[in-house]
């Protein structure tokens, strides 16, 4: 990895090059919640001063700029008699600033999925090509487990990665992309002593996680316990509302569907994200339902988590940002979930 | 106009409304810029807010309003006789809608209250499926004109129209949304059916479930997340209450 450092003011000056020919999502402030804390969520900003890189977590997680709720697959038209079809990628060059190592860790793991398999989508791949991405190191929140999920360190995914050393940034540059940026602002070659406080700033956000899940072994727990009761314990609590998947940062399942204009002579063919705690995820034609109850819905969910994942992809899909634990209205959330189903392990 | 080589049938369809604010109907008149496809793709036989013309030949007609008078009982029976599908359309007519509100009430303390020495005929409301068999029901107050103009694609085409199961978080996370309980608001979003889009929360205010309950809600954990809230079971039973889809479960 190649390191520069970087003034805060330098900072500015490069994402203010960035804004004249990128659209720039940024960490944005969207108001208070009930409690008087703040709500981040990752918008389209204008100007510099409106990102917030002091957020803790957000709202929503930056997925949805590579995978949108919904998503335009495809237009066709008809006309006498034929048909032709126009299908878009979205290319237009746009820039990420502030994400986070879990939400990058993320990327890397969609990109498993959607951009290295057999049949890569076209339609991720644009996005995620076109994509600049500026992460930054925090300190951790009080419920982020992402280091127990070895998501809070970030090798590549990104373009630059900060690290706040206080009055400088270090920087990691871990593309041309993000090395040719850098060259337009007074970037500094690393010193001794910014290496010592990297370290040392890096030394402590490793040791100040308060929140820590144990995953070793969890693939084999879960099928020791398919049958456990604490799955339908938590399972009755699930409002199958979907929003755990929404705010997910890897979450990928999606349904389609064809929208016909009113006059019948175009329609579209639109992907929208689904949830597989909705109630009809695993229901086939003919109308039999896999899944029919709150519980055993809520248990594939942590099976795809923590073991589907797993045996596809030698990690979890989980990177414990627990946004799906925030968002829950019923409190279900994967670190008191996942101590639950130990606890079941080590009983009689 | 073809599609896929198919051709669109043109569904007969008259429009009626009984107690209601008539809102349903305007929508099914909004949305200008497909309006002209809209009446198109159907062919109108009945429908007093677009038509002058009042034929009675009708294959399906859209039901707006709930029965709250003992007369309408007698004109809603007339239209099942003609329908080969009669669909309900708006809370009024799925749930009784707000005029349902009238059932806490002794019905002469209500007519009083209302039209002072002058009481009108009043009875007490009932959705239509009540009175007569519906055989769909688009709920929504008011209905949303692009769930409409699909239901309507698929009368077109006899291919059946499925509507979301999911609540309306699912909505609300879509468009960004911040929840409206996070924000410490009474929400029914996670047990309301989905489908109008969300636009009252994405609006600032808590769902009031016009659309009644999803397939397969949680009540009970509902209820138990919203006292731990710190709502009341009356403020909650008031909401719940608002629009008549959650009868029964207050």
């Amino acid at each position: 990895m190649l390191f520069k450092t970087l003034t805060k003011k330098d900072f500015r000056s490069l994402v203010e090059i960035i804004l004249q020919s990128n659209e720039v999502i940024g960490p944005k402030k969207s108001g208070t919640n009930k409690d008087g804390n703040p709500i981040h969520k990752f918008l389209p900003v204008a100007k510099f001063e409106e990102i917030d890189l002091g957020y803790q977590t957000t709202e929503f997680s930056p997925k949805t700029y590579f995978l949108p709720y919904k998503e335009n697959l495809s237009t066709y038209r008809f006309e006498n008699g034929e048909w032709e079809q126009d299908i878009r990628y979205r290319i237009q060059p746009r820039a990420i600033i502030g994400m986070h190592a879990c939400d990058i860790n993320a990327l890397l793991k969609l990109d498993k999925v959607m951009a290295r398999d057999k049949f890569p989508s076209p339609y991720y791949v644009s996005r995620r090509r076109n994509t600049f991405i500026v992460g930054i190191d925090h300190e951790p929140a009080e419920k982020c487990f992402c280091q127990s999920v070895g998501a809070d360190t970030v090798t590549h995914g990104f373009d630059l990665f900060l690290t706040d050393l206080g009055d400088r940034y270090f920087v990691a540059i871990n593309s041309d992309r993000g090395f040719n940026a850098l060259a337009k602002v007074d970037a500094k070659l690393v010193t001794e002593k910014d290496s010592h406080d990297y370290l040392a700033v890096r030394a402590k956000i490793q040791n100040s996680f308060k929140t820590k899940v144990r995953i070793d072994n969890l693939p084999n727990l879960l099928d020791i316990e398919f049958e456990s009761d604490m799955w339908k314990k938590w399972g009755n609590k699930c409002l199958s509302c979907g929003s755990c998947a929404m705010v997910c940062p890897t979450c990928y399942c999606y349904g389609v569907a064809e929208h016909v204009s009113m006059d019948f002579t175009k329609g579209q063919k639109v992907k929208q994200l689904h949830s597989c705690n909705l109630v009809d995820f695993a229901e086939v034609a003919g109308g039999h339902n896999f899944r029919p109850t709150r519980s055993s819905r809520l248990k594939y969910r942590y099976y795809h988590q923590h073991r589907g994942f797993v045996e596809a992809y030698d990690e979890p899909k989980c990177v414990g940002c627990n946004r799906c634990g925030t968002v829950c209205l019923a409190g279900i959330n994967p670190p008191e979930v996942i101590a639950d189903l130990q606890a079941e392990g080590h009983g009689p | 106009m073809k599609y896929l080589r198919l051709e669109p049938k043109r569904p007969r369809i008259g429009v009626f409304d009984f107690t209601s604010c008539e809102g349903c109907e305007l929508q099914l008149a909004n949305h200008e810029e497909t309006l002209v496809p809209f009446l198109k793709a159907i062919e109108v036989v009945n429908f007093r807010e677009v038509s002058s013309y009042k034929g009675e030949d009708y294959d399906i007609a859209l039901i707006e309003g709930c029965i709250s008078r003992d007369d309408e009982v007698g004109r809603i029976e007339k239209i099942r006789a003609q329908a080969k599908v009669l669909v309900a359309i708006g809370s009024c007519a799925c749930f009784g809608g707000v005029n349902r509100l009238k059932n806490a009430y002794n019905l002469d303390e209500a007519n009083k209250e209302v039209y002072g020495d002058k009481p009108k005929s009043t009875a007490k409301v009932r959705a239509i499926k009540e009175v007569v068999k519906v055989d769909l029901e688009i709920p929504g107050c008011p209905i949303n004109k692009l769930e409409v103009e699909r239901i309507v694609q698929c009368l077109a085409f006899e291919v059946p129209f499925n509507f979301p199961v999911y609540p309306v978080c699912v909505e609300c996370k879509q468009r960004f949304t911040t929840c409206m309980m996070e924000k410490g608001q009474l929400c029914l979003g996670s047990i309301a059916q989905a489908g109008c889009n969300a636009p009252c929360p994405a609006g600032g205010l808590g769902c009031w479930g016009c659309r009644g309950p999803a397939p397969d809600h949680n009540f009970e954990e509902f209820m138990t997340l919203a006292k731990q809230r710190g709502f009341s079971e009356k403020e909650i039973s008031e909401r719940l209450g608002f629009f008549g889809g959650f009868e029964g479960r207050r």
